[in-house]
């Protein structure tokens, strides 16, 4: 009786499992009409139906930061080109390191012509899959990949990041400004050691507070330190700390709101965070150091439908090209200030000023 | 109805309910529960690199549950595993790489040992200060996981000369193999579940045929009627430590020398060590247990990638879904009830 029972629900589930089994199958052809079935990655590519997607890293594409920039980017070019999301263009989120593969393997195996990874942490993962998929095109942000099929692209963070250290040098009232870095990796020593050069440069008297809280998601970690800075008579904080950054911003906005008069300012990074700083009718955002990732998103995107995929090449992206700048201020900072930070960007951009990208 | 029946029919009917309440979510946010649960099936099942990439993840659960639940077997709470893991990857990765041309048969049990005494390391000191001074173990693991998380990422940056990750390891301490990749269309897969496996029976064995399982057993029924029994209670706390810090290190190793071979600094916790406890106890801190308790959290995390990729389905719906199966399958003590209070009113008939 009982290993009757135990056989039926064996059977059950076997049954249960070949139904699963035969929708898969039917659903995949149903939903892969734009193409000729699943055959041949390299026949589909010459067709019209160019496509791009990318894998976030744990941030997501709502992280206000450069994975939800990369996502703008890619949002606008398959605008630009009418094409459908989910077939055209999407995206995959991580939910950790191990999942980089996967979701990089995924895309591939959708046949998307391009496929972006987001961030220097999937240097790795690009790197197997790229030698394992010779004839798929990969990009990687924030990290060199040195394969022929991968597109590597770099920003001159420091760049950026020079013209905000001369902006807050120029309108600091206490002398002093503080840096708050996520963790202590290439890419934001570079934010730093550009803060840094240009607080020197406009201001060698001006004193930088500089502080790693060793994670880019801990809002709650960016506020204490902030506060500490503030507290210590910092009043220009500049963070290159993600969502940990968000703290920075909720303490200076604390302090705007408890007296309207306080001098507290926040440089902002990646993407322009004025609305991170708007609190009442205040706004404690004084400029933002952009990152044009949607910029180099589009670009890749866009010569890759044309034929001219920059396999194995690093872009590197400057004042020079654009790639990074300063987000409009809109009148936090007046025209006195804004002048020289021109003048310094021209210098950058006719490469007088050599910007390091490490702190000495 | 048989004991046998219960048993069989609890956590079938526990992950059917998960599966039903799953559907209505996903029903309920407009997404077609059909779509999402192939894409879960076909991630999980779908061809020979899912499956390999299943078991790959399969892998350091079954390692991190043991952990957890050797510990708890002896009355203690390790949540330490998290941190004990992460010291075992950087020291398998270190001795990974900085031994060249050393045969595998040395060079891999020398980085898997590494990794070993690295967790047994971080465990023997919440151990120690629990035999010795009575601190509780809880306070002392949380704690030291912190210290692990950073002073990896301290070491990760000396190694690689102020980078963030390390170079990739020698092949001769590796466990993956071309055979499993080409057997799995180049899934990650590699020869660390049957570490696992064994050391699935090396727990056993220790718990059930030695003398100190059995003592660590006693320890953690009742430490005053141990220690009136003649056993060493401040022993066998510091040696339950240590040897669930082995099995957290051993779990570190598999991805330092299988899934990733390298370590890059971290931002977090890998969450590996924290999903552990619930596999321990979904195994009942069992052996054997364990093995169900990480296949199923396996799969179910591995799986769930597909659902945004196949379906559409937005990844933070996915995460509520895969929560509600396993809440079910951990809640199989009331379905255990109410199937036997539905055969003692059949009874009374």
């Amino acid at each position: 009786m009982t290993k009757r029972k135990f056989g039926l629900g064996l059977s059950l589930m076997l049954a249960a499992g070949t139904m699963l089994a035969a929708c898969g199958s039917d659903d995949d052809t149903s939903t892969n009409d734009n193409g000729n079935g699943n055959g041949g990655d390299a026949d589909t590519e010459e067709t019209s139906d160019f496509s791009v997607a990318m894998v976030t890293d744990v941030g997501g594409v709502d992280d206000k930061s450069f994975n939800q920039s990369a996502w703008e980017g890619i949002q606008q070019f398959g605008k630009d080109n009418g094409l459908t999301e989910k077939e055209g263009y999407d995206y995959l989120q991580s939910q950790s390191d191990s999942d980089y593969n996967t979701n990089l393997n995924n895309l591939i195996r959708r046949d998307f012509d391009v496929v972006f990874g987001i961030g220097f942490l999937m240097e790795g993962a690009i790197d197997e899959i790229a030698s394992q998929n010779p004839d798929a095109q990969l990009a990687i942000i924030d990290a060199v990949v040195d394969q022929p099929n991968v597109a590597s692209v770099l920003f001159k963070e420091q760049e950026g990041a020079f013209l905000a250290g001369v902006a807050a040098a120029l309108m600091t009232e206490t002398g002093k400004v503080g840096f708050v870095g996520g963790m202590e990796i290439p890419v934001i020593e570079r934010f730093e050691a550009g803060f840094l050069e240009g607080v020197a440069a406009a201001d060698p008297s001006v004193q930088v507070d500089v502080q790693y809280t060793g994670a880019f998601d801990k809002a709650e970690l960016g506020k204490t330190t902030a506060n500490l800075m503030y507290q210590n008579g910092a009043d220009i904080i500049f963070h290159a700390a993600g969502a940990t950054g968000n703290g920075v911003f909720t303490e200076a906005k604390e302090r705007k709101e408890a007296d309207p008069d306080a001098n507290v300012w926040v440089i902002g990074v990646d993407a322009d965070q004025y609305d991170e700083g708007q609190t009442g009718d205040m706004n404690v955002t004084l400029t933002s150091v952009l990152k044009g990732v949607s910029t180099a998103v589009i670009e890749i995107s866009e010569q890759a439908q044309n034929g001219e995929f920059p396999g194995g090449e690093t872009l590197v992206y400057g004042l020079a090209e654009d790639g990074v700048g300063l987000a409009d201020s809109r009148g936090a900072i007046p025209d006195d200030v804004m002048a020289q930070v021109e003048d310094f960007k021209k210098q950058i951009s006719d490469g007088d000023i050599e910007v390091p990208e490490t702190v000495e | 109805m048989s004991n046998r029946v219960t048993n069989i029919l609890v956590p079938i009917v526990s992950v059917i309910l998960g599966l039903i309440v799953g559907a209505i979510i996903m029903l309920v946010s407009g997404f077609s529960p059909i779509d999402g649960y192939i894409a879960l099936w076909n991630g999980i099942f779908g061809d020979a690199y899912t499956i390999g990439e299943t078991i790959r993840q399969i892998t350091p659960y079954i390692l991190a549950g043991l952990a957890v639940a050797f510990a708890f077997r002896s009355g203690l709470f390790n949540i330490g595993v998290e941190g004990q893991l992460i010291v075992g990857w950087f020291a398998a990765a270190y001795v990974g790489l900085v031994f060249e041309d050393l045969p595998k048969i040395i060079h891999l049990p020398l980085s898997l040992i590494a990794a070993m005494l690295a967790g047994a390391l971080w465990g023997f000191v919440p151990g120690l200060l629990k035999a010795k001074f009575r601190v509780h173990e809880v306070i002392v693991t949380i704690m030291m996981n912190y210290i692990a998380l950073h002073v990896t990422n301290a070491l990760i940056k000396t190694v690689s000369d102020g980078g963030d990750r390390t170079e990739r390891i020698f092949s001769s301490a590796s466990l993956r193999s071309e055979f499993l990749a080409n057997l799995t269309d180049f899934s990650r897969l590699h020869y660390g579940i049957l570490i696992a496996l064994i050391m699935v029976g090396v727990m056993w064995f220790l718990l059930e045929k030695t003398t100190l399982g059995y003592e660590l057993k006693a320890v953690g029924f009742n430490q005053n009627a141990s220690e009136y029994a003649g056993m060493n209670v401040n022993k066998n706390i510091i040696l339950a430590m240590v040897i669930s810090g082995m099995f957290a290190g051993l779990a570190g190793a598999m991805e330092a020398l299988g899934t990733f071979e390298y370590i890059s600094s971290k931002g977090g916790f890998t969450g590996i060590g924290f999903d552990g406890i619930a596999v321990a106890l979904l195994g009942m801190n069992t052996p054997l247990g364990v093995i169900f308790g990480a296949t199923l959290f396996g799969s179910l995390k591995y799986g769930a990638l597909n659902m945004p990729n196949a379906a559409g389905i937005p990844l933070e719906i996915v995460e509520i879904v895969i929560a509600v199966i396993i809440f079910f399958v951990a809640s199989g003590y009331i379905i255990r009830l109410l199937l036997q209070r539905m055969a003692s009113k059949k009874g009374a008939k």
